[in-house]
């Protein structure tokens, strides 16, 4: 089944949580929405669900609207961020809540909460209660609870925020597997982008109420839709500099930018990733902007190297791969030059001609 | 063990040395007294017709009381905690009236109040309810004596309840009652329990407002308290002392049954 | 600018899952307004209707035209208040001991103060005759040395401070706990001895829960019934103390006055519970302020 979300506007007291928010889903897509707290992701969610209703604006699941039926109508399964499982039931139980107020036949939810137990591999914790359960197996009890009831759509809130990193890290490509089998349209609400990236088939940037860029991961890696986007997307260096004639100036920095090809210089914000940054001893021309090494930091899959930028006096980060680390034998104090392989220019709407650096 | 702070010593002395006088040794009096006894003369003093009608009276009107309070209890706590409406705060504040007002002012104005020509009497008795000098008299102002201790234990209980809980339950499609019912009613039992347990003690104790309200007359309105007012004024004091080591003893059992009840009720929580 | 993420969503009673139709919204409210009207309003307002049956000077001089009702009076106001000292010194000592300390047979001890709540007053009393009656353990001696504690003041104290004897315990035990020991802790890093530490760092900070817990048992003390009525002996004009009064001028079927005196019991409570609230206010003010310091501007 797919989603359509039009127009939704959302206001708490004084606080727009969304502001004509639009959103497709595909038949058997699974979709993040990824944003910062307080930037409506969570509330988007709740209404597509109708555990909220929206001030104005309609939800279509298929072409249906349902923007005035309750959730209860709605047949979600819908997965909370705390999992708000049943404490005074046991797993099996749980899972059964949604078969037996519909009044399904006793045969009937056996058969399916012991089909979704072996689905979510907790068919030897049937009996156990919430509490004796960890957050990563609660999680999967709360996502057969949800699935009990063969619902349209998957909803879930922030489904691996409450977990620690390692179980976190697991849990997700279980999901990604658990949505390759069973298919079903599914929406989830992050504010980690490595885990949207790695999960969703699409992603949906929010921000205050508001779709920054919507598409793929590579998508919007690759093509940040504005500044919110690159930023929000991890570390990136910011370079204020201006455009004329195709070209984006930083200092000693030039990066071609054919968007812009007008003979009126405009400001302009350079940005460019950690690993996007290469580092040489010696100066490679124009592009290049002289660097002082202030610590080396050898951790994880990449070494991160920090440096002042001479001209600007502003802190660089620089990931490197070990091997390029080992070449340049890199000490505190060492004055390097910093070239960038790939960069991205923004051009602020209507910015002040007078602009400079 | 190092201890930081000070006064441990001469805190935990002190506070030793007045339960032991104010508690114990009376409680250890009490049993002496009756142990002076044969167990002949103590079952004939405990196990008189007349004993047995008044423990009746006061188990059956204690927990009959305890039981309607618990009901009330979860509706006043429901309509506090979910609702806003005027003068909320003003009914809240109320709620706690009985836990202050001396109970012989309870007895008194009850009394009073459902005879024929009372304030609520007057249309009740025409009606063949007499909620004076009758057995239903005792239950009812036991009912006012124990709402704030079921009204009280289930409140904190309801108002930290988890919004999410009930919102999983109305999206897996339970409606409103049967959310109540299966979700949120099962959560309150163990606080309700406690309430009952509360009401029930304080039901099987009391002295004060009962004797206002019934007419004490043997086998159908003397309960167990007043049993025992009655026999230390014919100076029977060792009957009146094992009528009160059975009233203690059921009492501490019962309350027993209900703590281990009550634990059981939380037998999910980890 | 981060709008806080607590604004996010709508407060808990507004979201949809929670709505209850209006219908069931009202006949639930009135049935606990009938409830809450029936036990305790009009019970309370009838009262203070038949205390003035007799008019405002017929009210006042039943309370204080009568030499058997001042002396009540005046009794209640020595027995109530002794008893409360006796229990707030044991409560603070009891409290800081559980509260402050691990100890063996702590849960014992916290079990044994809670005790005389699940004693019959009239139990308690009838326990005091056993001890100090003229037949009781000690009665003899008394007798001998000419002291008397059943049928006079010394009794009627001891009954009403065993009825009494959990509140104060009971109420400062989870104030102090909620509190915690760090800043005590602190204070003796500090070099506070033992007499500044309790007054300088812990009645400060326990003195709302403190003030409640004297309240509540003052009512309590100055209303009970049970255990005094045993213990009393009721002599006219010596061991008569309010509640006991009330009873007699109702045996005497002089409603009015008793009901005149019971008004003030009630009022009593009443202002009982005004204090509740006042408290139950401050106390949440100073653990929002409390919580406020703690964590600045926290957001997870």
């Amino acid at each position: 089944m797919s989603i359509s979300v039009r127009n939704l506007s959302k206001r708490f007291g004084n606080f727009l949580a969304l502001d004509d928010v639009s959103v497709e889903v595909g038949e058997g897509e699974l979709l993040a929405l990824l944003g910062p707290s307080g930037s409506g992701k969570t509330t988007l969610l709740r209404v597509i669900a109708g555990l909220e209703s929206a001030d104005s604006g309609s939800v279509l699941y298929d072409d249906r609207d349902m923007t005035r039926r309750s959730a209860r109508e709605r047949n979600v399964g819908f997965c909370f961020q705390h999992y708000a499982l049943f404490r005074h039931m046991n797993v099996f139980e749980n899972i059964a809540f949604g078969l037996r107020v519909r009044k399904h036949k006793g045969q009937v939810v056996n058969d399916r909460v012991n089909e979704l137990l072996r689905l979510v591999r907790l068919e030897n914790l049937a009996k156990r209660y919430p509490a004796q359960l960890s957050g990563g197996q609660r999680q999967r009890v709360a996502l057969a609870r949800a699935l009990a009831i063969q619902p349209r759509v998957l909803l879930l809130d922030e489904p691996f925020g409450a977990l620690d990193a390692k179980v976190r890290q697991e849990l997700r490509q279980w999901l990604r597997r658990l949505h390759d089998e069973i298919h079903m349209t599914s929406v989830f609400v992050t504010h980690d982008q490595e885990e949207a990236f790695e999960v969703a088939d699409r992603v949906v940037v929010m921000n205050q109420g508001k779709i920054e860029q919507a598409g793929t991961p590579a998508d919007v890696f690759e093509r940040p839709a504005n500044p919110f986007v690159m930023d929000f997307l991890g570390n990136v260096n910011v370079f204020h500099g201006r455009v004329q004639n195709g070209k984006a100036h930083a200092g000693g920095l030039e990066v071609d930018y054919p968007a812009y090809s007008a003979d009126v210089s405009r400001p302009a914000t350079v940005y460019v990733r950690p690993h996007e940054l290469e580092i040489d001893e010696v100066p490679l021309g124009r592009t290049s902007l002289e660097a002082q090494v202030v610590r080396t930091n050898p951790t994880g899959s990449a070494v991160k190297v920090a440096l002042v930028a001479v001209e600007f006096g502003i802190e660089l980060q620089v990931e490197l791969s070990f091997q390029r680390y080992a070449e340049l034998r890199l000490a505190t104090g060492d004055t390097v030059y910093v070239s960038p392989r790939k960069a991205t220019v923004f051009v602020p709407e209507g910015a002040a001609l007078d602009y400079a650096i | 063990m190092m201890r930081v702070l000070p006064g441990f010593r001469s805190s935990l002395t002190l506070a030793l040395m007045y339960l032991t006088a104010m508690v114990v040794v009376p409680l250890v009096a009490c049993v002496a007294t009756v142990s002076s006894l044969t167990f002949q003369e103590f079952w004939a003093a405990v196990w008189t017709p007349r004993a047995r009608s008044a423990y009746a009276l006061t188990f059956g009107a204690s927990f009959a009381s305890a039981a309607i309070t618990s009901g009330l209890g979860i509706l006043l706590a429901w309509v506090l905690v979910r609702y806003e409406f005027p003068f909320k705060r003003v009914l809240d504040a109320l709620v706690d009236l009985p836990f202050a007002l001396p109970t012989a002012v309870a007895g008194l104005v009850y009394s009073s109040l459902y005879v024929e020509n009372g304030w609520l009497g007057r249309f009740l008795v025409p009606l063949d309810i007499h909620l004076a000098y009758s057995r239903s008299a005792i239950v009812l102002v036991l009912v006012f004596i124990g709402l704030p201790f079921s009204v009280r234990t289930v409140q904190p209980v309801l108002e930290s309840f988890d919004v999410e809980t009930e919102e999983a339950a109305h999206s897996l499609g339970a409606t409103r009652w049967q959310t109540f019912w299966r979700v949120i009613l099962p959560a309150l039992i163990p606080a309700t329990i406690t309430g009952f347990a509360l009401s029930l003690a304080r039901g099987l104790g009391e002295y004060g407002s009962v004797v206002f309200v019934s007419n004490n007359r043997p086998f159908e309105t003397e309960i167990a308290p007043q049993l025992i007012v009655q026999r230390l004024q014919e100076f029977h004091y060792r009957e009146a002392a094992s009528i009160a080591v059975v009233l203690l003893a059921a009492s501490f059992t019962l309350l027993l049954v209900i703590n281990l009840l009550e634990r059981w009720s939380k037998r999910y929580e980890a | 600018m981060k709008p806080k993420s607590s604004l996010q969503l709508a407060p808990a009673a507004h979201r949809p899952a929670r709505h209850d139709p209006l219908y069931v919204r009202i006949l639930l409210i009135g049935a606990a307004v009938l409830v809450v009207g029936i036990l305790v309003v009009i019970p309370v307002i009838n009262v203070f209707y038949q205390a003035f049956g007799r008019g405002i000077s017929g009210y006042f001089s039943a309370l204080f035209g009568d030499r058997d009702t001042r002396h009540a009076i005046l009794l209640t106001l020595i027995v109530a208040p002794t008893a409360v000292i006796m229990n707030v010194l044991f409560g603070l000592a009891a409290a800081w001991a559980i509260a402050r300390f691990r100890f063996p047979g702590r849960t014992a001890l916290t079990a044994l103060i809670d005790l005389p709540f699940a004693v019959s007053p009239v139990v308690a009393g009838l326990m005091l005759v056993l001890i100090f009656g003229l037949h009781g353990y000690l009665g003899p001696w008394l007798r001998d040395h000419d002291l008397k504690i059943i049928f006079a003041l010394p009794g009627l104290i001891i009954a009403t401070a065993f009825v009494t004897l959990p509140f104060v315990a009971r109420e400062l035990i989870p104030v102090m706990e909620a509190i915690g020991s760090e800043e005590e802790v602190a204070a003796v890093s500090l070099g506070a001895r033992p007499w500044q530490l309790f007054w300088r760092v812990t009645l400060p900070n326990i003195k709302w829960g403190l003030l409640y817990g004297v309240i509540l048992c003052n009512a309590r003390a100055m209303g009970e019934f049970g255990a005094v009525y045993v213990v009393s002996g009721r002599i006219d004009g010596r061991t008569f103390t309010m509640p006991l009064r009330v009873e007699k001028l109702m045996q005497e079927y002089d409603s009015p006055a008793s009901f005149a005196l019971a008004s003030v019991l009630t009022l009593l409570a009443i202002v009982t519970l005004s204090v509740k609230v006042l408290v139950e206010r401050k106390t949440r003010l100073d653990l929002a302020e409390a919580s406020r310091l703690q964590a600045p501007g926290e957001t997870t």
